[in-house]
């Protein structure tokens, strides 16, 4: 690769506690790796694990999700929701070969600023570190083997009087 | 002998059943026989590959392709089916998302083959000799199929115009299709045959399911005595209803045994097995993660579970090396 590797990291952020992080983040000047597209949810219980394996399958090389503390939840039980479904999915990611650290879970309130950059921040290395995930690229890769019969069968021209001949 | 609408059956990645349960259709198979001419039907007539390519394109009302794709030559054969077809019905697990063959999109080719020809523990072969696509022999050139890097379902090869699923389809979605067919009642385009609801909206035990299951344990059914009433979930078994559609009347409910999932997921659904994940893994009781964690060893293949007739059409689609 000619070009240096930029990890796509994809967040999804709940709106009480992780997205509020954020904000405080940056209304606190904390500078933290620009690798991130945040997706604002009202709960991480909103997140459905399709959610997560749609990110890696459209290009994304890692998937972080961001919730209230145990306890802390707004709407009293979705992040247990969120950890039981996502301690599940964790065990799927890694039997299709999926390595553990492209998707992160964190608990982080809305006082935790400097959580959000660290998160962040390791999360973009050690990604980096993995280099690219590229499920479309790879994709098409497989795909390729499917091209030369379709040339090969419409080669192949009716012959009307072969029909009878047996 | 007026023109009867022509019809092939074909089978690829497949175990016969989907065959059989065309013939399951007893003595409705006789008035299908007697509406249409089967012009290809492997298991059962004897026609080559050579007749299906000397008819004119599109001059075969419809293809009714069950399995899924594999090699090459099925491959070849779909294509060449596509091109002779103006309906293509995708018939039964297999053909619509990979299937059971599609859990070998676990593991590559190669560790296939080592597999198979050398480390299986009933093979004699101390000289590792593996098939060849091709070889020479007296002069001539002899060739085989070749086995693709992994396990496609057939919309994934050759454009479908229906989805009949199931592993296999009952009698009663393969008549009514045929019914559409030949009266020209079809469909839009892309339509699944089959209701577009999950499976528990026509289980029997339904009333019995709770809002909140708070299951402890997850069991299989040979450790426990089921009740045959009883919500299975609700009994901790894996029971995949809550993903999956509608159309089978919940027959292994009612043989008191849980949904695996054949009839793939509803159309609102894109990956069946995180669906079943996000439905039932949020409605287990602990909150721990140790105890979670605990819980989950009780289901040690979840990608054999949640996956078992789909990995093709799920939207990792193969495990990555």
């Amino acid at each position: 690769m000619t070009e240096k590797f930029e990890p796509r990291i994809v967040a999804f952020f709940c709106n009480w506690c992780t997205y509020t992080a954020a904000d405080l983040a940056g209304v606190s000047r904390l500078k933290y790796a620009p690798n991130v597209s945040v997706i604002r949810v009202m709960c991480s219980g909103r997140v459905d694990p399709q959610f997560v394996l749609d990110a890696f399958a459209r290009g994304a090389d890692g998937v972080l999700l961001g919730g209230c503390h145990p306890g802390d939840c707004h709407y009293a039980e979705g992040n247990y929701k969120t950890l039981r479904r996502m301690r599940m999915l964790e065990r799927m990611l890694k039997a299709m070969g999926i390595h553990d650290g492209r998707f992160r879970l964190e608990w982080i309130s809305g006082a935790e600023g400097e959580k959000v950059r660290t998160v962040i921040n390791e999360m973009t290395e050690k990604v980096r570190a993995l280099g690219p995930l590229d499920l479309p690229g790879k994709t098409l890769e497989w795909d390729k083997e499917l091209k030369e019969l379709e040339a090969h069968v419409n080669q192949s021209a009716p012959k009307e009087e072969a029909v009878h001949a047996r | 002998m007026p023109d009867k609408p022509k019809v092939a059956f074909y089978w690829c990645a497949s175990c016969g059943g989907c065959e059989e349960a065309v013939v399951d259709l007893a003595e409705d198979i006789l008035k299908v026989v007697e509406a249409v001419d089967i012009v290809l039907w492997p298991v059962a007539m004897d026609f080559k590959k050579t007749d299906i390519e000397a008819r004119p394109d599109k001059s075969i009302v419809a293809s009714f392709i069950n399995g899924a794709v594999r090699t090459s030559e099925q491959e070849e054969w779909v294509r060449l089916l596509r091109k002779k077809s103006q309906v293509v019905v995708s018939f039964g697990a297999c053909a619509n998302s990979g299937g059971i063959p599609a859990l070998a999109n676990q593991s590559t080719t190669e560790d296939i083959m080592k597999y198979v020809y050398e480390d299986s523990p009933s093979n004699d072969n101390p000289a590792k000799t593996r098939p060849l696509t091709e070889c020479e022999d007296e002069g001539r050139t002899l060739t085989l199929p070749s086995m693709h890097g992994m396990v496609r379902s057939l919309d994934q090869v050759i454009d479908v115009e229906y989805y009949l699923p199931g592993c296999p389809p009952t009698p009663k979605l393969i008549m009514a299709a045929v019914q559409a067919l030949l009266t020209g009642k079809l469909p839009p385009v892309g339509t699944v045959l089959s209701p577009d609801m999950a499976l528990c909206d026509e289980c029997k035990r339904k009333d019995s399911k709770p809002a909140d299951l708070a299951l402890t344990e997850f069991k299989r059914p040979h450790q426990v005595i089921i009740d045959p009433e009883k919500c299975l979930l609700a009994q901790g078994l894996v029971c995949m209803g809550p993903a999956t559609r509608a159309g089978c009347e919940a027959l292994c409910p009612g043989g008191n045994m849980p949904c695996t999932g054949c009839f793939g997921p509803t159309s609102r659904v894109k990956d069946q097995g995180a669906k079943f994940v996000s439905s039932v893994f949020s409605n287990i009781a602990p909150k721990e993660q140790k105890e979670i964690d605990a819980m989950l060893d009780g289901i040690p293949d979840p990608i054999g579970t949640f996956y078992r007739y789909g990995l093709s059409k799920g939207l990792l689609r193969r495990k990555l090396n």
